[in-house]
């Protein structure tokens, strides 16, 4: 019968109908769409060709005299972790934070909650850079001595600056500058929860603790993951605040000593006055944390992806 | 396993919007007891009162008592969530959790309760369970596959398998056939029938046939006009509501002469 069918029809076979409207307003979103993709491939061609030099040049001319490989691995390094800690302070909270606000709160308190750690996404980066080194790094020094004194058999908590300008000083920072982004996406989600999942949980004789495990949390984590990746991917890309809180050295495994660097801010910091291979080893640095931050995407996708056929979209 | 439930002058209110009216009842162990009546005349409100679920709406409250074998739902010091574990409930639209397994499903109410669960206890009561809402040989093969892959009348019978596995002494539904086409509705009306024999059944229904076909007592909702509150008009078995009721309202109503 199917058949039947088929044959029917494909003599009849000519060109839909379009509308002009149509025609215009999917043009104009396959330009968007290919705009971004050009930017980006972009950005990738300017990276891989201006840091050529950089990658190919003796590895005695390279700063450190041991090859780009050994100059940008510490950056690396230094980035990574200081990214993952702050996701890592940040997340937990911005998920307790997301759910008070979205199930726990009286709806008017949550909003306002809702409202201030916006404003908290508002505070330019330099400014947290600025109190991160003034204010909090100098409260930080009593902490760090407390956890050289009784954990400092740990490698981590070595000799502590007296400064407090560490690595983990600016990865505090750090959390407390994307915890308003992981919040607000997780908010988002939570808010998103069908009613009915949750009345069948409750249903169930669940607890409001138990109907957010059993009903909004699973709902909402590939929100949070989003979430956090957004989060983590401002932390990777972060500047200024680690510019100015860091007092940046050589490798080393010590986080409450002064030491480390970031990309972002070793390209900030060498920028202006580079020219020439050290211009070329700086942006050959940059086009590593490019790479970084697409795999953490790609990872996030990833991590999203492997649940979809659990994730009630069918 | 099943209890009887006693309605004694229950007022229901949305902060101070009066929603239902006096509803005073006695339901039987072991039957299935209708609720038919026009739109908004509080019937679905009234069953959610009975295992507490109304109070997911801010502002809702009740006056008046629901015994449940002689003990009383809103004591001071009873927990709605103990309730509710009694007092099991199916919806009007399927709604397995998304992120879980069929089996997982079926289990999700055991696991809030706390009860540390072998897998094969697991296995067998979600056999049990399913069995029980005559969904197991269609799944037996896929226990493991997300619950939300399957049709509306599976997914529905997936939730009173979730229900049945904590074991309640009653279960309501909510309109459980409204959003199902007619053989999944007839598969439903089935497992109703058999439910009826372990547990007591309140099920509420915009199908009259269907309140007809499953049920032994029914009770018919109306309210006076918009805006007031509904009213149980009358109540007593489904044989004299549908061929010889007392008042004019329900003749008009089963007759299809309104709503």
């Amino acid at each position: 019968m199917n058949d039947s069918v088929a044959t029917e029809q494909r003599p009849a076979r000519t060109k839909p109908v379009r509308r002009v409207g149509d025609i215009v307003f999917g043009g104009a979103s396959l330009g968007s769409a290919v705009l971004i993709l050009l930017t980006l491939v972009g950005v990738a061609v300017f990276l891989v060709i201006k840091a050529m030099p950089a990658l190919t040049a003796d590895p005695a001319e390279i700063s450190g005299g041991k090859g780009f490989f050994s100059y940008v691995w510490p950056l690396v390094f230094g980035t990574v972790v200081c990214s993952l800690i702050a996701m890592v302070l940040a997340t937990p909270v911005a998920v307790g934070i997301a759910l008070f606000v979205s199930h726990y709160s009286p709806r008017r308190l949550g909003a306002g909650i809702g409202f201030v750690i916006d404003l908290l996404a508002a505070v330019p980066s330099v400014v947290f850079g600025m109190w991160g080194m003034a204010v909090f790094a100098p409260k930080l020094f009593p902490l760090y001595g407390w956890l050289e004194d009784n954990l400092g058999f740990i490698p981590l908590f070595g000799e502590a600056s007296a400064s407090g300008r560490t690595i983990l000083t600016a990865s505090i920072v750090l959390a407390v500058m994307i915890l308003p982004i992981i919040t607000s996406v997780s908010r988002e989600v939570f808010l998103q929860t069908p009613r009915l999942h949750e009345e069948a949980a409750l249903a169930l004789g669940a607890t409001r603790w138990e109907m957010i495990r059993t009903a909004v949390l699973p709902f909402g984590m590939p929100g949070v993951v989003g979430g956090t990746m957004l989060g983590l991917g401002r932390a990777l890309g972060e500047t200024m605040a680690v510019a100015i809180i860091l007092s940046p050295n050589v490798f080393t495994w010590n986080f409450i000593g002064s030491g480390n660097q970031t990309i972002p801010a070793e390209i900030a910091l060498h920028f202006p006055e580079a020219s020439g291979l050290r211009l070329a080893e700086l942006i050959a640095a940059g086009l590593v944390l490019f790479v970084i931050t697409l795999a953490v995407n790609l990872f996030a996708r990833w991590i999203v992806d492997r649940r979809a056929e659990f994730s009630g979209a069918n | 396993m099943s209890k009887r439930i006693d309605v004694k002058d229950l007022d229901i209110f949305y902060g101070n919007f009066q929603a239902v009216k006096g509803v005073s009842m006695s339901i039987e162990p072991r039957s299935v007891t209708a609720f038919i009546g026009p739109s908004g005349c509080g019937k679905s409100t009234f069953l959610r009162t009975l295992n507490r679920m109304h109070e997911v709406i801010p502002g809702a409250r009740v006056e008046g008592e629901v015994l449940i074998d002689g003990q009383n739902l809103y004591g001071k010091d009873v927990d709605p969530v103990d309730v509710r574990r009694q007092v099991g409930m199916v919806f009007q639209r399927p709604n397995p959790f998304p992120t879980m397994s069929i089996k997982e499903n079926v289990l999700a109410g055991v696991r809030l309760n706390s009860k540390r669960l072998s897998s094969k206890a697991g296995d067998e009561l979600a056999e049990k369970a399913l069995r029980g809402a005559n969904l197991w040989n269609e799944v037996k093969d896929r226990l493991d596959k997300p619950g939300s892959g399957l049709s509306g009348g599976q997914q529905q019978r997936l939730c009173i398998a979730r229900a049945i596995a904590i074991q309640p002494e009653v279960i309501l539904m909510d309109e459980p056939c409204s959003a199902l086409d007619p053989i999944s509705t007839l598969a439903i009306e089935d497992l109703i029938n058999d439910l009826k024999t372990d547990y007591t059944v309140v099920i509420v229904t915009h199908n009259m046939q269907q309140a007809a076909r499953v049920s032994d007592k029914t009770g018919f909702f109306n309210l006076e006009a918009t805006g007031k509150p509904g009213e149980l008009v009358e109540y007593d078995t489904t044989q004299t509501i549908f061929n010889n009721p007392a008042k004019k309202a329900t003749e008009d109503y089963i007759s299809g002469r309104f709503g």
